[in-house]
C-alpha cells in the first residue's frame, strides 16, 4: 500500500505548482478573465515548453506517457490557480479522444501539433437534449459520396472559443438514445457549415453553442470507425471526470483552507470568530468533506479503467461524492466569510463558482449517484441469480 | 383549531387579486422581464412603480402600518392572503427599507414632526429609503459600530464607513446606526439612531460587486456629515433599542413563502421541458424528490408563519421565534434556486448580460439561474445571519 507520488510525479507537481504561482496571482488571473478571448496564449506555449501538453500522451508519440495520476496531478494545481486556459477540454479530453480512436496516420499527424500548443480542438458532443447522457446524439451525419453531411446543433462546449478545431459527433445509424450508431468528426473551427456563438461562463471559462448545417466532411476526417464511437467517448468522458475531480479537490483546499484563515482572523464579539464551537464543527466538517474527496479521488485513480464496469463505478462514486462535498465546503466557505464571501473583488466567491460549475460537469449528484445505483444493482441483481441458482440445485 | 378563510377574507382574497389584474403596470411586467433575460439591473422606476401603485390605494403599499399613519393595517389573515397574491400575480416586491423596517420606528418611536416628514414619502414610494447598519468590522457583532456622530450646536457631524449598503445608490435617505456615546459602560448604551438626508455633503458612495456579477450593495462614506438634531429619533443613546425592534420586523418579512411557493411552481414548469434520461426531467424520482421535499417544508413553515401572525394579532409583537421564519425562510429560498439551477443542466454555464456575451444562448427559463443561485447565498448571511439567529432563540428562547 503506497499512496506517495513516484520521484517524477513529485516533480510535475513541483513544476506546475511553480507555474501557477508564478502566473497566475490573482491580479494576473483577473486581467485574463477581462479580455474577450479570456485565456493567455503565452501561458499555453509555456504549458508546451514546460512538456504539460504532453503529459497523457504516449512517449511513442512524443508524449510524457503519464497515467490518470499524473493528469491528477496537473488538474489538482490549476484548480488551486483557477486556470482558466482548456487544458482538462484540449488536451484531456480531445487528446484522449484522438489517441483512443484515431488511425496511426491521424494521431502520428496531430497528436505532435497538440503537444507543441500548435492546435487546440474541443469536443463538440452534448446537445439541449441530452443533459449527461452521453449516448443521446441527434445531430446527424448521412453519408454522401466521399463526404459526410451534418446537421445538428451542439450546447455549451467548454473551450470552443479557444480552438482551433473541433471533434463534432454525430448519428450515423441508430435511434436518438442508442449507444451505437454515433461518429466522430474531425473539423476544422472555420469550415463552412459550421457556426460558433462564444460566451463566457458564470465562472469565467469560454464556451460556445456550435450551430452545424450542411457541414461537409470528407470521410478521411472521421475519427475511428463509423458507427461504434461510444465507447471511446465514455472511457474518455470517464477520465476527464477523474480530471474534473482532481480539479475540485483543488478548489476545495483553497476553499477550505482560506476560510479556516479567515475565521482565525475575523473578530467579532471580542474574540476571532472561530473561537465559536459551532464554527469550529463546521470547518472541521468541511476537513472532512475535502478528506474523504481526497479519498475517493485516490480510489478513482487506481482502478483498472480498462475494465468498463469498474471504471464507471469508480469515477460514479467520485464525481457523486465530491459533488455533496462541493456543495458542503463551497457553501459553507461562503457563509463563514460573511459578506466578504458574496463579492466579486475577493477570490473566494470565485473558486466556489468555479467548484459548481464542477459539479455540474460531466454529470451532477443525481446523474451519478444514479449511473453507481443501477451498476450496483446490476451486480445485486447477478448475486441473486446465482443465489437463486445455488438455492434450487442443492447439489451445487 | 381552524384555518379556513371566513367569507370575508374569501372575498378579500378576490378583491386582491383583481385588483392585481386590473392594475399592476404592464410597462413594468415588460420591463423588468426584459432586463432580468438580459442581465441587467433594475432602475429606480422598474423598483418603485408597483410600490407607487400600491400606495395610491387605501394604504395598501403598507399592509402593516396602523390605518392613522395611512396604512393599510391588515389582519394577519389579510396580510397573509395580501402576499400570497403578490407572489401569485408575480408582481414586484416592495423595497422593505422604508415600509418595513424605518418607519415602524417612525411611527413608534419618532416624534410628530418626523411622522409627518417621512410617513407620507415611504408610503408613496416617493422616497427611497436604505439602512445603514453594517460596518467593515461591525457585521454580526452591530453594536461594535464605531461611526460617530459628535454634537456641535445644533447638528451632529457624522464620521464613518457603513457598508452592504442595499440600493444606496437610488436612496434619498438613509437611516444609520451611529455612535454618540464612545464612553458608555456597553457598547449598546452609546448608540443612536439618525435619519440622514443622502444629498448631504460628505456623503459619497462606492458600488460593491456581488459575485453574480449585479450592484445592489454599496460602500456609504461619511465624511464630516452635518445631520440636524432634529433627525435623532427618540432618545439620544437608546438607538440600540430602537434597532432590536427594527431587526424583529425585518425577520417577520424574511421568510417569503408565497414567493418560495411560486418559485416551485416555476421549477415544475421547467422540469417538465427540460429532459434527463430521454424523459422529461419531471418524471425523474430523484428530481421530484427534491422538490416533493421542498414543498413540504415550505407548507410546514407557512403554518409556523400563520402562528406567529396569529399570535401577533393577539398582541404580541414579533418576539424571537421570528428568527424561525428567517432562518427556514432564507434556508427554502437558497433550495429553491439551487433547484432552478440544477434543473438546466449544462445551462447554468453562460453568463449572459455581460459586456463579452452580447448574444442570447440556452432557453429563456434558463438565463442568469446559476447568477440567483450565488447571488441567494446572501440571504443566510443578511438581516443577522443565520449563525446570529439561532444564537437569538438559543439565549432568548431556549434560555440557554
Amino acid at each position: 500500500m503506497d499512496f506517495n507520488f513516484t520521484e517524477e510525479q513529485t516533480l510535475l507537481e513541483n513544476m506546475v505548482t511553480s507555474f501557477v504561482r508564478d502566473n497566475y496571482s490573482w491580479e494576473a488571473r483577473e486581467a485574463i478573465v477581462k479580455t474577450e478571448e479570456g485565456w493567455k496564449p503565452e501561458n499555453w506555449n509555456q504549458f508546451a515548453e514546460l512538456g504539460l501538453l504532453g503529459v497523457p500522451f504516449a512517449e511513442e508519440f512524443g508524449g510524457l506517457g503519464g497515467s490518470v495520476v499524473d493528469t491528477m496531478i496537473v488538474m489538482e494545481q490549476f484548480g488551486k490557480g483557477l486556470v482558466v486556459e482548456p487544458y482538462m477540454p484540449s488536451v484531456i479530453l480531445a487528446g484522449g479522444l484522438i489517441t483512443s480512436l484515431g488511425s496511426k496516420e491521424q494521431i502520428d499527424t496531430i497528436v505532435p501539433t497538440i503537444i507543441s500548443g500548435e492546435v487546440r480542438y474541443a469536443f463538440a458532443h452534448s446537445e439541449p437534449q441530452s443533459r449527461f447522457d452521453l449516448f443521446d446524439v441527434k445531430t446527424s451525419a448521412a453519408a454522401n459520396g466521399d463526404d459526410f453531411i451534418l446537421n445538428g446543433f451542439k450546447s455549451v462546449v467548454f473551450g470552443g472559443p479557444i480552438a482551433t478545431h473541433l471533434i463534432v459527433s454525430a448519428r450515423t445509424s441508430g435511434e436518438q438514445r442508442d449507444t451505437d450508431g454515433i461518429t466522430l468528426f474531425l473539423v476544422d473551427k472555420n469550415a463552412e457549415g459550421i457556426t460558433m456563438q462564444n460566451y463566457p461562463t458564470i465562472d469565467e471559462y469560454r464556451a460556445s453553442e456550435v450551430v452545424i448545417e450542411n457541414l461537409k466532411v470528407s470521410k478521411d476526417m472521421v475519427l475511428g470507425e463509423v458507427d461504434k464511437a461510444y465507447d471511446a467517448i465514455d472511457e474518455n468522458i470517464d477520465k476527464s471526470t477523474i480530471a474534473a475531480c482532481a480539479e475540485a479537490l483543488g478548489v476545495l483546499q483553497i476553499l477550505k483552507d482560506t476560510t479556516i484563515d479567515y475565521c482565525k482572523n475575523r473578530k467579532q464579539f471580542g474574540q476571532a470568530i472561530g473561537k465559536n464551537q459551532a464554527i469550529q464543527h463546521r470547518l472541521v466538517d468541511m476537513m472532512i468533506e475535502y478528506e474523504q474527496s481526497k479519498s475517493i479521488l485516490y480510489m478513482a485513480c487506481t482502478v483498472d479503467l480498462s475494465n468498463t464496469a469498474e471504471r464507471n463505478k469508480a469515477v460514479s462514486a467520485a464525481k457523486a461524492r465530491i459533488g455533496k462535498a462541493i456543495k458542503y465546503v463551497g457553501e459553507n466557505a461562503i457563509q463563514l466569510h460573511g459578506g466578504m464571501g458574496m463579492v466579486d473583488e475577493y477570490m473566494v466567491s470565485h473558486y466556489f463558482k468555479r467548484a459548481t460549475m464542477l459539479g455540474i460537469l460531466f454529470g451532477n449528484v443525481d446523474y451519478h449517484m444514479k449511473r453507481y445505483s443501477d451498476i450496483t444493482q446490476a451486480n445485486v441483481t447477478k448475486i441473486t441469480d446465482n443465489l437463486t441458482s445455488h438455492i434450487s440445485n442443492p447439489n451445487n | 383549531m381552524d384555518t379556513t378563510f371566513s367569507p370575508e377574507d374569501t372575498k378579500f382574497q378576490l378583491e386582491v387579486r383583481t385588483f392585481i389584474e386590473e392594475n399592476y403596470p404592464k410597462s413594468l411586467r415588460e420591463s423588468v422581464n426584459k432586463k432580468r433575460k438580459n442581465g441587467e439591473e433594475l432602475s429606480r422606476d422598474d423598483l418603485t412603480a408597483w410600490h407607487k401603485v400600491l400606495g395610491a390605494h387605501n394604504g395598501w403599499s403598507a399592509p402593516g402600518w396602523p390605518a392613522k399613519f395611512g396604512g393599510a393595517e391588515f389582519t394577519p389573515t389579510q396580510k397573509y392572503i395580501f402576499e400570497q397574491e403578490c407572489a401569485r400575480g408575480e408582481c414586484q416586491y416592495i423595497i422593505p427599507f422604508g415600509i418595513n423596517m424605518c418607519a415602524p420606528v417612525i411611527y413608534t418611536f419618532g416624534n410628530e414632526e418626523q411622522k409627518a416628514q417621512h410617513l407620507p414619502g415611504i408610503l408613496s414610494g416617493e422616497t427611497f429609503w436604505c439602512q445603514g447598519y453594517s460596518e467593515p468590522g461591525s457585521g454580526s457583532d452591530l453594536a461594535s459600530l464605531k461611526t460617530a456622530a459628535v454634537k456641535e450646536g445644533d447638528h451632529y457631524i457624522v464620521n464613518g464607513q457603513k457598508t452592504w449598503t442595499t440600493l444606496a445608490q437610488h436612496a434619498d435617505w438613509i437611516f444609520c446606526l451611529v455612535r454618540t456615546n464612545p464612553d458608555a459602560a456597553k457598547p449598546q448604551e452609546g448608540i443612536s439612531f439618525l435619519l440622514i438626508d443622502m444629498k448631504t455633503p460628505g456623503i459619497s458612495i462606492r458600488p460593491i460587486y456581488l459575485m453574480d456579477g449585479t450592484n445592489e450593495v454599496n460602500e456609504v462614506w461619511l465624511d464630516n456629515v452635518k445631520v440636524p438634531v432634529e433627525n435623532l429619533i427618540g432618545t439620544e443613546n437608546q438607538g440600540w433599542t430602537y434597532a432590536k425592534f427594527l431587526l424583529a420586523h425585518e425577520r417577520s418579512g424574511i421568510a417569503g413563502v408565497a414567493r418560495s411557493k411560486k418559485a416551485i411552481e416555476r421549477i415544475k414548469q421547467i422540469a417538465a421541458s427540460e429532459m434527463s434520461y430521454g424523459e422529461p426531467l419531471i418524471q425523474d424520482p430523484a428530481f421530484m424528490r427534491k422538490i416533493a421535499d421542498t414543498e413540504l417544508e415550505l407548507t410546514a413553515l407557512e403554518y409556523t408563519e400563520l402562528r406567529t401572525l396569529a399570535k401577533a394579532s393577539a398582541g404580541k409583537g414579533p418576539g424571537a421565534e421570528s428568527s424561525i421564519l428567517k432562518i427556514k425562510g432564507t434556508d427554502l429560498q437558497q433550495s429553491v434556486t439551487e433547484l432552478c439551477m440544477e434543473a438546466v443542466g449544462y445551462y447554468a454555464n453562460p453568463h449572459m448580460g455581460t459586456t463579452l456575451s452580447n448574444e442570447f444562448v440556452g432557453p429563456d427559463y434558463a438565463t442568469n439561474l446559476s447568477g440567483a443561485y450565488f447571488n441567494f447565498r446572501k440571504a443566510s448571511i443578511y438581516g443577522g445571519s443565520n449563525e446570529i439567529q439561532r444564537n437569538i432563540i438559543a439565549k432568548m428562547v431556549l434560555g440557554l
